[in-house]
């Protein structure tokens, strides 16, 4: 997706940078197309039937969700509900494209609404569940209490040997496996490199697992 | 969800169940199918009442012309940006557009007001006739509201609640320019606060039903 910059593609209600481009006839012959020509095209196509360009514009739209959901700030985990929502979303509101506007715009706009209702959702889901955050982060059995009071404990194992490793370890654990930011975001928040970050996880890892096996 | 091939799935779903569909018309012809509807309604109002007596209000008092005037572009400007906000990645500044309009038709609307002197072919409303130009405002908004909320029902505003307000000011709007037609009234207060009332009960009651209408669109919008 070469076309597909952080300034380049914006989230709807902004302003469209890649629109002014877009010149109001979908020519006929798409090999020679920017990549968002294309797209348009394919899907003016799948307006009439074409199931061929149908697929292939869907596939293509997939990173272009997975950015505008991201940008709304969906976590790495719900990214994938929200693609699938998009993905609905367009296919029982196709006909809603115009082929001689932007289809980058459109498709922005239907991914930024899914992941907001994506966002509200998960937001509700944690203000019922607030009360018992415990419970919410270990999905307790609720027909076995002790075994929930088990798991409770584990998790507070766990939680104080992260919080005694060194530094580097600990904030490595905490901005990958916890906050489940990639590497390069990581990287970004902390200031260390990616290469750092990956041996600080993996070292890490590897001093919980000598832990929890000793105390096992 | 772990399942890296359930995108694939979907898509090679979606894909079989791919049907040809009639692509939305744009949305300056669906505003156009709309004032059809309103100007349908004007010609009846004509025929009953004339256009004499609006003239020579209007040549009378040009207050009430520029009034009227702002109260038909707001009908026209209103009805387009809600369409417009009916298309995904249409930008949300279309709600901005029966702005100009509007402040000129209120504004136009409270300088009338000031003249000290009664417009020809005009009283000053008493409460229960300015009273009347409430209901008729209202009563014409509620099918004018109804119809463009029925011309929205393919379209998907992803800002439902914007584009029902829209919806209101158009359809309060067209039945304040009908009203013109008929309004044998000066510019007064009360006559005045009886129509911002008027409008503002339109605006409001489309807000809170026709957002709800407008969502469900959303959520459940048809292709075909």
């Amino acid at each position: 997706m070469p076309d597909l910059t952080a300034a380049g593609f914006m989230v709807p209600d902004a302003c469209f940078p890649l629109r002014a481009s877009i010149d109001p006839a979908v020519p006929a012959e798409p090999a020679s197309e920017t990549p968002e020509r294309r797209r348009a095209a394919w899907m003016a196509a799948a307006q009439a039937g074409d199931r061929r360009a149908y697929e292939r514009v869907l596939a293509d739209s997939v990173t272009l969700i997975r950015v505008v959901a991201r940008r709304q700030g969906v976590a790495h985990d719900q990214l994938d509900d929200v693609v699938q929502e998009t993905l609905l979303t367009i296919h029982r509101v196709r006909h809603t494209y115009d082929p001689a506007r932007s289809y980058d715009a459109w498709l922005a706009a239907l991914a930024a609404r899914r992941a907001i209702d994506g966002l509200r959702r998960s937001g509700r889901q944690a203000h019922r569940e607030v009360a018992d955050e415990l419970a919410l982060a270990l999905h307790p059995d609720e027909t076995d209490a002790s075994a929930g009071s088990e798991q409770a404990q584990q998790a507070q194992r766990l939680r104080a040997a992260i919080a005694e490793l060194p530094p580097g370890q600990r904030e490595a654990v905490e901005q990958l496996g916890l906050k489940e930011l990639s590497l390069e975001e990581a990287a970004l928040h902390t200031g260390r490199s990616t290469g750092a970050l990956k041996v600080n996880l993996h070292r890490a890892l590897k001093a919980l697992r000598q832990r929890f096996h000793g105390d096992d | 969800m772990a399942d890296p091939h359930a995108h694939d799935r979907l898509i090679a779903a979606l894909g079989a169940g791919l049907a040809p569909v009639r692509r939305l018309r744009p949305p300056w012809l669906r505003t156009l199918g709309w004032l059809c509807a309103v100007a349908a309604i004007a010609v009846v109002l004509v025929g009953r009442y004339g256009t004499a007596p609006m003239l020579e209000r209007w040549a009378g008092a040009p207050d009430l012309g520029w009034a009227g005037l702002g109260a038909v572009l707001t009908a026209i400007s209103a009805a387009w940006a809600s369409f417009a906000l009916g298309v995904p990645g249409r930008s949300t500044a279309w709600a901005w557009l029966p702005l100009p309009p509007t402040l000129l038709w209120i504004g136009a609307s409270g300088l009338g007001c000031l003249r000290v002197w009664v417009a020809p072919a005009t009283e000053v409303a008493s409460l229960p006739q300015a009273g009347d130009c409430l209901f008729f405002i209202v009563g014409f908004s509620l099918p004018l509201s109804a119809l463009l909320i029925v011309l929205l029902r393919r379209a998907c505003p992803l800002r439902p609640v914007l584009t029902a307000v829209l919806v209101g000011l158009a359809s309060a709007a067209a039945s304040a320019s009908l009203l013109e037609i008929c309004h044998a009234f000066d510019a007064a207060a009360t006559d005045l606060l009886l129509h911002a009332l008027a409008v503002a009960l339109v605006v409001g009651a489309n807000a809170a039903l026709g957002g709800r209408l407008l969502s469900a669109h959303v959520r459940v919008g048809r292709a075909g």
